[in-house]
């Protein structure tokens, strides 16, 4: 068998509004943009429905009803459930649509889109649950297979995920960590016994999530045929790990580009050429295939960049600063018991915000990289630190010196 | 070359920028000749420099800036005072004459005190004739499309609808010239200032503000503006924003290093605003006073109302001070890396000023970077467009010849 395994990410972080230091102390309400400003997040979460959620969602849902042999994996964050909640019930039933065909499975992560692993074990975990409890709620699955924010990725999350009793775990196939070995087999983690690892072919996952729309690539205009003839040609590979965001289809890659059109025709393409194509959710790969090596990720990878590292989130110091100064208030936080306060902690911890602050495109002048509603990353540090100085204000309210 | 002054003999900034730029040019194979409107001893060798004396005239002397009435000693041994408006109309008649006995290709004139000289040359001899924008009249009177000497606004409108190509130093006084005198934009071209590194004089051990050196031993920080004081620079918005600085941040002083029309205003006001304690006013400062002010700050404030190109900015990171500039300079078309607000936004100047004030990461991430961009200009890609753009209007004056 040879199994395309379409794994989906979906995330929306609460940004936070254009906050000076004059709403420090005075307004809490940081992520309450007006709703015609760069930073709304209502406004966001309104036009992504609009031009991926929906669309893109009814597509695969057709395809789903259609082709009973296609299946998918996505992983959808808290932040972007309750935004969805809020402002756009539509697109939270096509999601829960497609669930109730029993061919699509969630993946475990973090509900705040966080690097807490890195900071705080605890509250990570604590992170986890939470997902898994409002996955359980919305779409009555248990996530088996665990991803980390970003991709990010070593042999500590592994061996966490492992005993933690998940069945897999994804990561980017980094060629300077596959060495000679080819991401299109499962393997097993160092240091583990149970778990599985999946790890993404980021070649064939960029030209759908990058270069389809780019009429410069020399393989323009990409087909599903065309695609599916590339993976059929590898004769001993046994899965084509396809992760991207979800957003590529409709919002990065817009539909002018065909992005829709390839969506549509991928299934039938993949699954008429040979009868030993498939299509396999994370968990079912997990199960059909063994694993052939051990990997071992010493150092954390994520599927950000040339680098592949975290420095796009904790590259400069005030990326390092502050994401250090915002776990260093957790346990007066948490003790405090204020459910508001406790949730506005965890909304600044989502890795977006440090993202924003990240000046390494910049100083380069390679501003057209940076994917941000600020103007400069020193906008961003700024508008997050005001915020965070009012959580320690609220702190001192209720008497705690931090 | 046509221009108003050169250093030592400046004002400000224009003298700075012209003396750069011809040299530039020199070094790249153009012979210049300038003709300033006063003769007196200059080290300048790259180029030739005639003084522009009226018929009759022995001597013509400045008495303060180059803004100031001139002092004219006529061979017959009276003496007259002329003002400003008079000298350039006299700069005109006697570069008309100068023109005739010249032999040159190309006429290149900066701001409106040298236009109706240009005119009155290419009128002479059919050069083409280059207007270099440095400033226009709604820049420095400070209050929008109608402000502003009508007088000077007809030597500009004039000067702009009889050019054969004009020069904007950035993008911004580009719109600016379109705006103000309906000039199309296929006749304005943009060619950025940049800044003679070696030029600038290192700093020795001691810094000459010693009061403050010592303040910020004990904490305090620095926020320095250097500039002349005047509507233009938009002081009266940093003083408003400065009380409101003190008010989150105590242990903040202003710096307010020149000279200019609004001093005594600035003095009541910031008397008014309570924080008299919290501003020193160095008035205009040469020299190791100049260049120690830069140095002494934590931040660099330049937040004028509209500043065609503002060179403070790049002098105060030679020095190792990161800047905030107004949304209305044209320097921010060439450093990404500082921070940016709306002149009129005195919250938003605050809010920024605090920041940088408080957060020693946020300083350190700014200056790293503008370091890097600065280390990156030179005058050479301003140059190579200018001398591109001479051969071009020469080559026309040969084709209309032939």
């Amino acid at each position: 068998m040879k199994a395309i395994v379409l794994y989906l990410h979906v995330h929306q972080p609460y940004r936070v509004r254009q906050y000076t230091v004059f709403d420090t102390g005075q307004n809490h309400d940081y992520f309450d943009a007006p709703y015609d400003d760069r930073t709304s997040n209502e406004r966001i979460l309104h036009k992504v429905a609009e031009k991926s959620y929906i669309p893109t969602n009814q597509r695969l849902l057709d395809l789903l009803r259609n082709n009973p042999g296609f299946k998918l994996s996505l992983s959808i964050t808290g932040t972007v459930l309750e935004q969805l909640e809020r402002w756009s019930p539509e697109a939270l039933r096509s999601f829960q649509e497609l669930c109730t065909t029993g061919q699509v499975e969630i993946v475990a992560e973090t509900y705040h889109h966080s690097l807490a692993f890195f900071y705080s074990r605890e509250e990570f975990e604590k992170q986890v649950a939470m997902h898994r409890e409002k996955v359980q709620a919305l779409f009555g699955q248990t996530p088996q297979v665990f991803r980390n924010t970003e991709l990010s990725y070593n042999n500590d999350i592994a061996y966490w995920a492992d005993k933690a009793g998940y069945k897999g775990i994804l990561a980017e196939g980094w060629d300077p960590i596959l060495d000679w070995r080819k991401p299109n087999y499962v393997y097993r983690p160092s240091y583990t016994n149970h778990i599985k690892l999946l790890m993404k072919n980021y070649r064939l996952s960029d030209d759908i999530a990058f270069r389809f729309g780019n009429q410069a690539w020399s393989e323009w205009p990409l087909t599903a045929e065309k695609f599916t003839d590339w993976l059929g040609s590898d004769q001993d590979a046994e899965v084509y790990n396809l992760f991207m965001d979800y957003e590529t289809f409709g919002e990065h890659q817009w539909e002018a580009s065909g992005i829709f059109d390839f969506l549509s025709h991928l299934p039938e393409q993949w699954l008429g050429a040979h009868r030993d194509h498939a299509f396999l959710t994370v968990s079912e790969a997990i199960g059909t295939f063994e694993s052939r090596d051990y990997i071992d990720v010493p150092d954390t990878i994520t599927w950000a960049d040339t680098e592949r590292d975290l420095s796009a989130w904790l590259g400069n110091p005030m990326q390092q600063t502050s994401i250090k100064e915002l776990y260093e208030l957790e346990k007066p936080i948490l003790d405090t018991g204020d459910l508001q306060l406790i949730e506005d902690w965890r909304r600044l911890q989502t890795s977006d915000h440090f993202y924003y602050m990240c000046t390494k495109w910049w100083s380069d002048g390679d501003i057209h990289a940076y994917f941000s509603p600020y103007e400069t990353p020193y906008d961003a540090y700024i508008n997050f630190m005001n915020a965070y100085h009012d959580v320690r204000f609220r702190l001192l309210q209720k008497g705690v010196e931090v | 070359m046509l221009g108003w002054e050169l250093p030592p003999h400046n004002s400000g900034g224009l003298g700075v920028v012209c003396h750069q730029l011809c040299k530039a040019l020199s070094h790249k194979g153009v012979d210049i000749e300038f003709v300033l409107p006063y003769s007196s001893p200059h080290d300048i060798d790259f180029m030739k420099i005639t003084p522009a004396h009226p018929q009759g005239v022995a001597e013509v002397i400045k008495a303060g800036g180059a803004y100031d009435s001139y002092k004219y000693t006529y061979h017959d041994g009276h003496e007259e005072w002329v003002d400003l408006y008079g000298q350039q109309e006299l700069y005109a008649r006697t570069v008309a004459s100068l023109a005739e006995e010249k032999e040159f290709d190309i006429i290149h004139a900066h701001d409106w005190l040298t236009f109706r000289a240009g005119l009155a040359a290419r009128q002479k001899t059919g050069r083409p004739l280059i207007l270099h924008v440095h400033s226009i009249e709604s820049d420095r009177a400070g209050g929008g499309r109608d402000s502003g000497n009508p007088l000077v606004k007809e030597i500009e409108r004039t000067g702009f609808m009889l050019a054969d190509k004009i020069i904007a130093v950035s993008q911004h006084t580009k719109n600016m010239i379109m705006r103000d005198y309906d000039i199309p934009g296929e006749a304005i071209e943009v060619v950025h200032n940049s800044i003679e590194k070696a030029a600038m004089p290192t700093l020795s051990d001691r810094n000459v503000y010693t009061y403050l050196t010592a303040l910020k031993q004990h904490g305090w920080k620095v926020v320095v503006n250097i500039g002349r004081l005047t509507v233009q620079k938009n002081l009266p918005n940093l003083l408003k924003a400065a009380q409101k600085v003190v008010q989150k941040s105590p242990k903040t002083m202003f710096l307010i290093v020149g000279s200019g029309e609004q001093y005594y205003e600035l003095l009541e006001q910031s008397a008014e605003l309570g924080i008299g304690k919290n501003v020193l006013f160095a008035g205009f400062q040469r020299g190791q006073g100049w260049r120690d002010a830069f140095a002494v700050g934590d931040l660099f404030v330049m937040p004028s109302v509209s500043e065609p190109f503002g060179l403070t900015p790049l002098e105060a990171i030679q020095y190792g001070t990161p800047s905030l500039i107004s949304h209305q300079s044209g320097v921010g078309e060439i450093i990404q890396n500082c921070l940016k607000v709306d002149f009129w936004d005195i919250d938003g100047m605050a809010n920024k000023i605090v920041a940088a004030v408080d957060h020693p990461a946020l300083r350190d991430e700014l200056r790293r970077n503008m370091q890097r961009e600065y280390d990156r200009l030179s005058w050479n890609d301003s140059v190579d467009k200018l001398s591109a753009l001479y051969d071009r209007h020469m080559q026309k004056t040969a084709e209309v010849a032939a």
